[in-house]
């Protein structure tokens, strides 16, 4: 019933919001960019011919990972879909982007995907070099070991389990 | 363009400065890219990778702001592609060629060391947008700098064999590290306008940072010297040409071509 008394911006905002929840991001298809935490705003705004235009406010995890591009790609196109072509993606590179701002859903997702969640929160940079327990997403155990810092994807590092010996890849805290 | 407080640096001067550090990024990340498939392990060779894959990235951010500047519709693409290497003011430490792994470990450190530094201090920089780039660059070099060090540790601590390649590597790499700190004109302008960190400033935290590794490695730090590269005026060793002729190729023979 609160959809009835809302203003159609909302609805319309919250439309904006459910289709984003619905664009997988291309290395690790389980999260959505929503999950990720990836986007920043959803805005309309007026262009030059007084014209009001979606926008859609995207930021990068990595400066240089490849896969920005298939997602504004595929934002922009997922947005066609459902009614609102033109969509504008816009780049917002500041505050830059952290691990912190995984979603608790996005954290569950991957966990069960077999890729274990950062571990804490990377506010102060110092945590960064700082031993933490990784738990292995397959067996739960906190016996492992780090086999590389670097992993398959710019965000990942690649660890082992030293209890069921599965090696799995981590979600690096940055 | 962001709006800058104090005395206003000139476009071509903030331009060039842009470019310096865009055009390092680039270099370095290019060298890197070279170890792909070649590296002495996989985890290696992902790792050199991964680096030089935020390297590109964090070029794309700066030189597409350097072309916004400059305001002749140059995008990041023709100034990575499209330029000489006179047009090229990138440091000339990054574009030494890799050696073997110990070499291009120790060159890592000291690159590593330094972008650490300079983000830290770009971070307060009155252009808020290169303070912006400089905060998403900080938390990749982070990594890149613990990469590269725990491996010159490793290295220098190692065995005779890796020891004495890493300690020649920094014997003849050093006299590259001097340019990193000496100010020409345009640092001495940017650094007036708080756009750029004191040079002056740097140079202690880069060193106390470099001694602490080397310590730990086991190395000897090497005895100033006082000959000066030109890499960041466009004076370059006559590697880079080698390096962009590789780089550049495909944008030459086939202009325009899109991926």
């Amino acid at each position: 019933m609160v959809a009835a008394t809302a203003p159609i911006e909302a609805v319309r905002e919250r439309h904006v919001w459910e289709v984003l929840e619905s664009v997988p991001d291309p290395e690790i298809p389980v999260l959505s960019v929503v999950d990720l935490g990836i986007v920043r705003h959803v805005r309309w705004i007026a262009g030059s011919d007084g014209q009001s235009k979606l926008h859609v406010g995207i930021t990068p995890t990595y400066s240089g990972c490849p896969a920005i591009e298939v997602i504004r790609h595929s934002v922009a196109a997922a947005l066609n879909e459902e009614g609102y072509p033109g969509a504008v993606i816009d780049e917002v590179l500041s505050p830059p982007w952290t691990s912190d701002w995984l979603t608790d859903a996005g954290r569950r997702k991957l966990e069960s995907f077999g890729i274990a969640p950062p571990q804490r929160v990377v506010s102060n940079p110092r945590h960064l070099f700082r031993a933490h327990v990784v738990v292995c997403p397959r067996c739960g155990s906190g016996a492992t070991e780090r086999v590389s810092e670097f992993g398959s994807t710019p965000c990942k590092a690649h660890y082992r389990c030293t209890a069921c010996l599965e090696p799995f890849d981590y979600f690096k805290c940055l | 363009m962001s709006t800058v407080t104090a005395a206003q640096p000139d476009r071509d001067v903030l331009f060039r400065y842009m470019l310096r550090l865009g055009d390092t990024s680039l270099v370095l990340g290019q060298r890197l890219a070279e170890w792909v498939g070649h590296s002495p392990a996989l985890e290696e060779d992902l790792g050199l990778a991964n680096l030089s894959l935020d390297l590109v990235g964090q070029a794309r951010l700066l030189l597409t702001y350097a072309g916004e500047i400059e305001g002749k519709g140059r995008d990041e693409d023709a100034l990575a592609f499209l330029r000489d290497a006179p047009e090229f003011v990138n440091l000339t430490l990054a574009e030494q060629p890799n050696g073997d792994f110990g070499r291009t470990v120790v060159r890592q450190v000291l690159l590593d060391a330094w972008q650490l530094e300079l983000y830290e201090g770009l971070l307060q920089s009155s252009d808020a947008r290169l303070a912006g780039i400089a905060a998403k660059a900080i938390k990749e070099t982070r990594y890149h700098f613990r990469f590269s060090s725990g491996w010159l540790v490793r290295l220098g601590d190692g065995t005779d064999e890796s020891h004495r390649r890493v300690q020649d590597a920094l014997n003849d790499l050093w006299r590259f590290t001097t340019e990193m700190f000496v100010a020409d004109e345009v640092d001495t302008a940017l650094i007036a306008a708080g756009v750029a960190p004191d040079l002056a400033t740097l140079q202690p935290r880069w060193s106390a940072r470099i001694d602490e590794v080397l310590q730990e490695a086991t190395l000897v730090r090497p005895a100033p010297v006082a000959y000066l590269w030109h890499g960041k005026r466009g004076v370059h060793t006559e590697h880079l040409g080698h390096m962009l002729a590789e780089m550049q190729h495909l944008q030459r023979t086939y202009p325009g071509a899109q991926w």
